[in-house]
């Protein structure tokens, strides 16, 4: 196997673990890296030089960027839950993380997941996303402010109901 | 005591490790005599705690084996010849019913821009979010693939080189259009971007490149020969302009040693 398949191979697992965050669904994750994958071979001649990586994350960024384009064309949303079972113990925090994803907008689910989970630097995170470094820093700052804000407004609520 | 001003991009830096060592200690003075922002800092911390907490996780599961990626590589090998055989049977008939089907009698009446670059973005908003099945016939059989297409539409045609600009011809296929059989070409970027050529038949006079625009895609439109072309991609204007201009010259200039 070529060493450009190879660093592909690599990177699989941690395209998952993007893919299942930014998705929050085992399924529909596994089927972004399954096309990003089949994209990434078809555009191996395309690839010269630089990150393998960072071009896995632009091809799933993009790719779930239409998907989700598509979805919105339809006349009925159907809300994507979070039906993984390794969901770990009975730490409601981790299940109020996953919700408090789901409501940021996507381009901001991305910087985020990018920073902390993928653990990009802010540079490689403008050329995934294809913006100056400034966007992607307000893109953070939002979504930590948004998270922020349902974490401290929704743990009350949810022990209040208990 | 003089204290310097923190911005909330530092902070963020601070938290991912993006702050440079020399403003450390500044944050760090900061933070420690600013309460609001230490909450702040910790909260932040606290959410990335969390993510990782709940998916870092995945990264050390089994692979499933649909995500086999030396599988993956040799599959797609053995497809490509299967598609490529179907591309030359496909040709084969084609050529031998063009035929029976070529001109329905439909004469277009006004101008075809309108309706052309409507349907070209309507196929490319279809066919775009298409991973594994975007074309009928794969880039790797180019000419069987434009000697079928040109046969279908009735005029030869040309898929452009666009090699030069970072886009690879991903395949074509035949749609209808508003003038009968049109053909329909997909290029991708290296970043799965994509960027797609409609062709069919017009009355209309020779034109040059015209900007349609909606929200999120856009399309340049021009006729060559009787033959209207339209360029469709994401709506940004200077990337597709040169994308559209370099196959507006190919075409172009094979039009002319042909017609000359």
């Amino acid at each position: 196997m070529s060493d450009f398949r190879q660093r592909i191979e690599q990177a699989i697992p941690a395209l998952r673990r993007y893919a299942r965050a930014l998705t929050r669904d085992t399924e529909t994750a596994d089927d972004i890296v399954q096309d990003t994958l089949v994209r990434a071979l078809r555009s191996e001649h395309l690839f010269h030089d630089g990150d393998v990586r960072a071009w896995l994350y632009t091809i799933l960024t993009n790719l779930n960027r239409n998907r989700l384009r598509s979805l919105s064309r339809r006349p009925t949303l159907t809300p994507i839950k979070d039906n993984d079972a390794a969901l770990t113990g009975p730490d409601t925090g981790s299940r109020d993380i996953a919700r408090a994803l789901d409501d940021l907008a996507e381009d901001q689910r991305a910087a985020l997941l990018l920073v902390v989970l993928e653990g990009l630097t802010y540079r490689e995170v403008a050329e995934v996303q294809g913006v100056p470094i400034g966007t992607v820093m307000s893109r953070l700052a939002r979504a930590r402010m948004q998270i922020k804000a349902y974490l401290d407004g929704e743990r009350p609520a949810l022990r209040r109901v208990k | 005591m003089t204290e310097q001003m923190i911005s909330e991009d530092e902070l963020h830096a601070y938290v991912d490790g993006e702050l440079p060592a020399d403003r450390r200690g500044a944050v760090e003075a900061w933070l420690a005599s600013h309460a609001e922002d230490a909450a702040r800092v910790a909260a932040w911390r606290k959410q990335a705690e969390l993510i990782q907490a709940r998916y870092g996780g995945v990264a050390t599961e089994e692979v499933p084996a649909r995500l086999d990626f030396g599988r993956m590589a040799c599959r797609r090998r053995n497809r490509w010849i299967a598609a490529a055989a179907a591309a030359v049977l496909a040709a084969f008939v084609a050529g031998g019913l063009t035929g029976w089907t070529a001109r329905g009698g439909e004469t277009p009446t006004g101008s075809d821009l309108a309706r052309f670059t409507a349907d070209a973005l309507e196929a490319y908003r279809l066919y775009v979010v298409e991973v594994r099945h975007p074309v009928e016939v794969p880039g790797d059989e180019r000419p069987h693939l434009v000697q079928w297409l040109s046969k279908r539409v009735g005029s030869p045609l040309r898929a452009p080189e666009l090699e030069r600009l970072g886009l690879k011809l991903v395949g074509g296929r035949l749609l209808p259009g508003p003038t009968g059989a049109t053909a329909f070409f997909m290029y991708e970027g290296p970043s799965g971007e994509r960027f797609t050529l409609y062709c069919g038949q017009t009355s209309d006079q020779q034109t040059a490149l015209r900007y349609t625009a909606g929200s999120q895609n856009a399309a340049y439109y021009w006729v060559d020969q009787n033959v209207a072309y339209v360029l469709s991609g994401p709506a940004e204007r200077d990337k597709l302009r040169d994308i559209a201009q370099a196959a507006y010259d190919q075409i172009d200039s094979r039009s002319s040693q042909r017609g000359g």
